[in-house]
């Protein structure tokens, strides 16, 4: 018996590494390059020969890089902070009250969910420009909320699905209304449940390039994704892919520390909510 | 008033197929509603609040997607190059003949076709793989599901570029390996490339749809198929399959409506060169690269239209209840 288990855990075993090697291999590549002096770039090893951190110095030292970093950071946070919040009430009211309307509401996040933005790209454009928002914050933050929205509905229905409602109820019953009940004793039961949204929709808007290359055409709004593709380098004759790997494995830390942080809560957050969104 | 305590998307198609819900994405009014005593006044409360927590959200999405997808069939129907403003004129469905008379975009049609069957296929595969093996490993479970949640959250553009330098002669450790040409300037390869790309970066999303599925099959239920002497496949074909059904559609319509958006990987692997263009892709620089607004829009109603016929092929033949589309039936 003691002799199966063994032989299972080291089939078990050597399945997870076969899945961590595919998982971590596109990232510890570019990592690798990343840290490769100009001469042995292009030496096609995977592990560099001469570690260097020139790259790293190179992209901080170009306002093009730090001023895309600052859009990035800027736009993803704000537009988490307004899509956690207007879907923290909408998911409040789907998972507890009874109004007409509510399927109408479920409906319409599921249909946005699955919308082609690319269909967007091309009246956004236009509308954008009419209104003053193209290439600026605003023209990014409002299509990144909308479509963080459904996410942010379904996975908040779920984790208010768990909560202990009697507690309100018991507020309630104190004599504090429905809106007090609300701040007072569910919200700080929702927070976990907030914070996971909140990371969620932060990853989808971190990571969005079709909005960003199209509604943008200057360092004023232009995210990290977008600054990546137009790397060149100091000159036409430097290669810029030194520094487009240092600036990939930056924009991509964040991500790393939450998924190692935060593994379980992303899990839990995407199989529970995220199914639907 | 709600008794349950968690909602699981299986369960929750269930129920919607009982209940015969074969509308799936627009809920109608039921005709439960009709005979109603009149409201009292904490009802008339609690729907007034409702309504007010919900607006917010319903008008920033309708304002952003509603508004702009009819504006574009405004625009589709008007000859609207920005280069040439004082050429503005409506002229009916012209651009929609342009369009579809137009072999780069039948070509970039088919290639968004073959690029969203063939990854979702390969991708269904190897996330039910990824599902066990992260629902079931008896050693490691964390540092799986963690490494597995890295490409899922990994910028596109990043992993998008990480490829390309594996495959460029000289520079990648893989171009060095498997090829002695350039991969990424010849259409076969390119396309796997890019379907390499797509799997990687979203099979973690799919094997974490199909492990929330998974984890609704009973430990019991296996039990007793392996005492009655099932295989692992019996078991897996009989008794996992089943029960997860709801969940691999949901996941199967999810990820085919996002392998048909695919524009990221393409754009920085090849950039449409030698015929691998997406729609997104064409549509894309149809706007931006060719200021045209009319024939850029008109690709936006195509690609919209093409969606909605996969979601509402999706939902009449396989019955796919959209998730959460009886949330307001349940209570």
């Amino acid at each position: 018996m003691a002799d199966t288990t063994t032989r299972a855990k080291l089939r078990w075993g050597l399945l997870d590494v076969v899945v961590v090697v595919f998982a971590l291999i596109p990232v510890l590549w570019i990592m690798s390059l990343s840290f490769k002096t100009p001469a042995t770039l292009t030496d096609g090893k995977f592990i560099p020969q001469e570690w260097t951190l020139d790259n790293y110095r190179t992209i901080f030292a170009t306002d093009q890089f730090v001023r895309a970093l600052v859009n990035s950071i800027g736009i993803a946070l704000i537009a988490t902070v307004i899509a956690v919040v207007l879907g923290a009430m909408a998911a409040y009211a789907i998972s507890r009250l009874d109004f007409p309307g509510k399927r109408l509401l479920v409906g319409v996040s599921l249909l946005i969910a699955m919308f082609p933005q690319v269909s967007l790209v091309s009246p956004l454009f236009e509308i954008e420009r009419q209104l003053g928002l193209f290439d600026t914050w605003p023209g990014l933050i409002l299509p990144y909320i909308t479509f963080a929205l459904p996410l942010a509905i379904y996975t908040l229905s779920a984790f208010f699905k768990q909560i202990p409602w009697d507690l309100e109820k018991a507020a309630k019953m104190d004599g504090a209304t429905q809106g007090q009940a609300f701040r007072r004793v569910i919200a700080p039961l929702a927070a976990p449940g907030l914070f996971t949204t909140a990371i969620l929709v932060f990853i989808f808007c971190w990571n969005d390039f079709l909005f960003a290359i199209s509604l943008t055409s200057t360092e004023r709004s232009r995210t990290v994704p977008v600054a990546l593709s137009f790397f060149t380098g100091e000159s036409q004759f430097e290669d810029p892919t030194g520094a487009i790997c240092a600036a990939a494995v930056v924009i991509t830390i964040p991500i790393i520390l939450f998924v190692l942080f935060f593994q379980r809560r992303i899990v839990s957050g995407l199989t529970s909510g995220a199914v639907k969104g | 008033m709600s008794e349950r305590t968690h909602a699981t998307p299986a369960g929750a198609d269930r129920t919607d197929t009982q209940t015969g819900g074969r509308h799936v994405a627009v809920p109608r009014q039921r005709a439960g509603r009709r005979a109603k005593p009149p409201l009292s006044e904490n009802k008339r409360a609690e729907r007034k609040l409702g309504w007010l927590l919900c607006a917010p959200a319903a008008l920033v999405m309708l304002a952003v997607t509603a508004y702009p997808i009819l504006y574009s069939v405004w625009l589709s129907l008007q000859r609207f190059d920005l280069r040439f403003p004082a050429e503005r004129e409506f002229i009916g469905l012209q651009n929609y003949v342009t369009v579809l008379t137009n072999e780069f975009w039948w070509t970039a049609f088919g290639v968004t076709m073959l690029i969203t069957v063939v990854t979702v296929a390969v991708e269904l595969v190897l996330g039910m793989g990824l599902a066990l093996v992260m629902h079931r490993t008896l050693v490691g479970r964390g540092i799986v599901r963690t490494a597995a949640l890295i490409p899922y959250g990994i910028v596109t553009v990043v992993a998008a570029f990480s490829w390309r330098y594996a495959w460029t002669p000289g520079t990648g450790y893989l171009a060095n390996v498997f090829s002695d040409g350039a991969p990424l300037t010849e259409r076969a390869s390119s396309l796997a490339i890019i379907m390499l790309a797509e799997i990687w970066k979203t099979t973690p999303f799919m094997a974490l749809l199909l492990m929330a599925g998974l984890a609704l099959v009973p430990e019991d239920l296996l039990k007793a198929a392996s005492t009655d002497g099932a295989t692992a496949w019996q078991r897996f074909t009989k008794v996992m399959l089943p029960v997860m059904k709801p969940a691999i559609l949901v996941a199967l319509l999810f990820r085919t409506l996002d392998a048909f958006r695919v524009f990221d990987n393409i754009y920085v692997l090849t950039a449409g060169a030698n015929e691998t263009s997406s729609v997104s892709m064409i549509a894309y620089n149809n706007l931006i690269r060719g200021l045209n607004l009319g024939i850029g829009s008109t690709m936006s109603v195509l690609i919209f239209i093409t969606v909605a016929i996969i979601a509402f092929v999706f939902v009449k033949l396989f019955g796919t209840a959209a998730p959460g589309s009886d949330d307001g039936e349940r209570r």
